[in-house]
């Protein structure tokens, strides 16, 4: 072969010029961080799902009390304790408006001459179970978001300030932290709503009291990780101000984790809510959070157990969804805290 | 290690003290009288009550008398709930079973948490890892009423397998409150054993244990499930948390005669010296624990310095 040199066709071949500005060149588009998080959730089967799932929970939480002919709280006393009858799937044995009666199954629906068909049941008020559990959703969803983003507010201020600033600033700041994680926070809750009214309000600062501190110290813990690197250091040599550079430089950095605490913060959130009212310290009738929803059906669980079982897969579906949603986003924005 | 643990314990006192001075001024700045039907009583008979249980003394000494008290270990007399018991005396008598399902709760929920962690990280990326993930999330996700209703819904009342409420038939009437609390340690311990059995079982020595031709049992048991279960120590402070928050509304599901069922009980009726000494021994309880939970790790595991400097 080597000998054979000569025999090759020159003009088989043409050369590449090297050009230095080309070997410099980057061939794919670069991914922004965001962008890689996405492709990687992405790939998560159970966290898109989860995600579409929410979606879903979020718009009928929206529109199911729309689309439902009755009104949450209207009462219609002779349409009391229905099971469940929905159109087509009652041809499958199930949701059809059967229920028991002195050991019986017996049509309800027939048996109380009613033509409508409540979907979810009514409960022994005669209200309308569909309207009221989408309701209760959108209130118990209510409360865990604006818990959260106070959570997260105060959280990423407090923790910022103190590791940013640091020593003394930073000493006394996490003293106050240290004692306050030291209270049960199952404690605070339950002392703060026995001295407000019960309400949205009062379930809302019971669970920022002291939720906070979490979101806070891992902030914390992000910004002194931070905050002595080289980027920080050219920033502050060419004259940024604090501001800058806690808003410019410091927070995209600890965005991911900010977003994955968060992510944690409102099932917890939800759990909180529906404990409370569970055990009788949150919201009042008429109002109706799936956790009040949950405590009304469970004193009928014997006769009625769909009164329970809707407002129970409902918190169900939205606490497995969460976690698997924050899960996911844990992965995909932080591969060092993976599982 | 004796610096972090005196440093931890003067924490635990502040913390306790802070608990315990918001705990007695918030009673006192609730509305309406701790004694019952207050009204109907002459203005000679409400001062012998409030002389009583102390409540005529000027507020500080009020304040002091109670700490006083509190320092040993008496929380007070029940104003409307048990007329005039100790407060100390009514949540000892209860503690028996409240123990009991917890213990229960905890052991069944840790034992099967790790057999499912190991199980799942051993056969890791098949069905059985897939399920033992399944039951995990839904552990964590489903609160412990809702399950517990479950529970009570086909277990007790449909399948008549245990009693479906109250303390009567003694074991019998622990397996389902014990089940339902069981839930969240089990997702717990089942997940974190997992992680961490899978990190171990990549590690060199494991590599290192099968050169040397030991057999898979003896790898998985002797080497890698001992190193995974240290750090299994550092989420029982969780676990704790979980089993006291869902023991309140588990034990009023199955009516089971516990602490939970007392507080939820006392808040009804605002027996206001109830309140406030189950809120204390919980903050007691569940500090002592975290403590305790802190320096076990430590001792077991010396590669964690606690006193070490700051990050």
């Amino acid at each position: 072969m080597t000998q054979n040199y000569e025999k090759l066709p020159h003009d088989a071949f043409t050369r590449i010029p090297r050009d230095t500005q080309e070997a410099e060149k980057i061939s794919k588009p670069s991914v922004s961080f965001w962008q890689d998080a996405w492709r990687s959730l992405k790939k998560n089967k159970g966290a898109i799902i989860s995600l579409i799932l929410f979606g879903l929970i979020v718009l009928m939480s929206f529109i199911g009390p729309l689309i439902s002919p009755y009104e949450p709280n209207d009462q219609i006393i002779t349409h009391a304790n229905l099971p469940p009858k929905v159109p087509v799937i009652e041809n499958l044995g199930i949701m059809d408006g059967v229920g028991t009666l002195g050991g019986r199954e017996v049509d309800m629906y027939e048996l109380k001459n009613v033509e409508q068909n409540y979907w979810f049941g009514t409960d022994g008020l005669g209200r309308d179970m569909f309207s009221r559990v989408w309701k209760g959703t959108q209130v118990s969803l209510f409360i865990a978001f604006v818990a959260a983003a106070i959570d997260m507010l105060i959280g990423v201020i407090y923790g910022g300030i103190s590791g940013y600033f640091g020593g003394r600033v930073d000493d006394v700041m996490q003293r106050i932290v240290e004692i306050l994680t030291g209270i049960p926070n199952l404690v605070v809750v339950i002392l703060f709503i026995l001295i407000m009214d019960p309400g949205i309000l009062a379930i809302i600062i019971a669970l920022t009291i002291t939720g906070w501190t979490g979101m806070s110290r891992v902030v914390r813990g992000q910004v002194l990780k931070y905050k002595n690197q080289e980027f920080v250091l050219a920033a502050r040599t060419l004259g940024a101000s604090d501001t800058r550079i806690i808003w410019k430089h410091l927070m995209p950095n600890v965005l991911g984790v900010i977003i994955i605490n968060t992510m944690f913060t409102i099932p917890g959130a939800i759990f909180f809510e529906a404990f409370l009212s569970f055990i009788g310290l949150g919201l009042q009738a008429p109002d109706a959070s799936l956790g009040t929803l949950i405590n009304d059906g469970y004193k009928l669980i014997q006769y009625q157990p769909h009164i329970l079982l809707f407002p129970a897969v409902v918190l169900s579906l939205i606490m497995i969804a969460f976690n698997l949603i924050g899960d996911g986003l844990r992965d995909a924005l932080d591969p060092k805290m993976k599982d | 290690m004796a610096r972090y643990i005196g440093k931890r314990l003067i924490y635990m006192f502040i913390t306790l003290a802070l608990i315990a001075t918001f705990t007695f001024f918030l009673m006192k700045i609730l509305p309406g009288s701790p004694i019952a039907s207050a009204d109907k009583l002459s203005p000679e008979q409400r001062a012998v009550v409030e002389a009583r249980y102390g409540l005529d003394q000027p507020l500080p000494v009020q304040y002091f008398d109670y700490m006083f008290g509190l320092l040993q270990g008496d929380l007070g007399i029940s104003i409307n709930q048990f007329k005039g018991a100790d407060v100390t005396d009514v949540i000892l008598s209860r503690m028996g079973p409240s123990a009991q399902i917890g213990f229960q709760g905890m052991l069944l929920g840790t034992v099967l948490g790790i057999l499912f962690g190991m199980v799942a990280a051993l056969r890791q990326n098949t069905w059985v890892d897939y399920g033992s993930t399944i039951v995990a999330i839904i552990g964590i996700s489903i609160p412990s009423f809702v399950f517990a209703s479950m529970l009570q819904y086909w277990l007790g009342l449909k399948w008549d397998l245990f009693p479906v409420a109250l303390w009567k038939d003694g074991f019998m009437s622990s397996v389902l409150p014990s089940i339902a609390l069981a839930m969240f340690p089990l997702a717990t311990a089942a997940r974190f054993i997992r992680t961490e059995m899978i990190e171990v079982l990549g590690s060199d020595y494991i590599t290192l244990a099968k050169a040397k031709g030991a057999s898979g049992s003896e790898i998985a048991f002797k080497h890698a499930f001992r190193n995974a279960l240290i750090p299994l120590i550092t989420v029982l402070g969780p676990m704790a948390v979980s089993i006291l928050t869902g023991s309140l509304v588990v034990e009023q599901i199955f009516a089971i005669p516990g602490i939970g069922e007392q507080f939820v009980k006392s808040i009804m009726v605002s027996d206001f010296s109830i309140i406030m000494g189950t809120t204390i021994f919980f903050s007691v309880f569940l500090i002592v624990i975290i403590l305790v939970v802190d320096i076990l790790y430590g001792v077991i595991d010396p590669r964690i310095r606690l006193s070490g400097g700051k990050n």
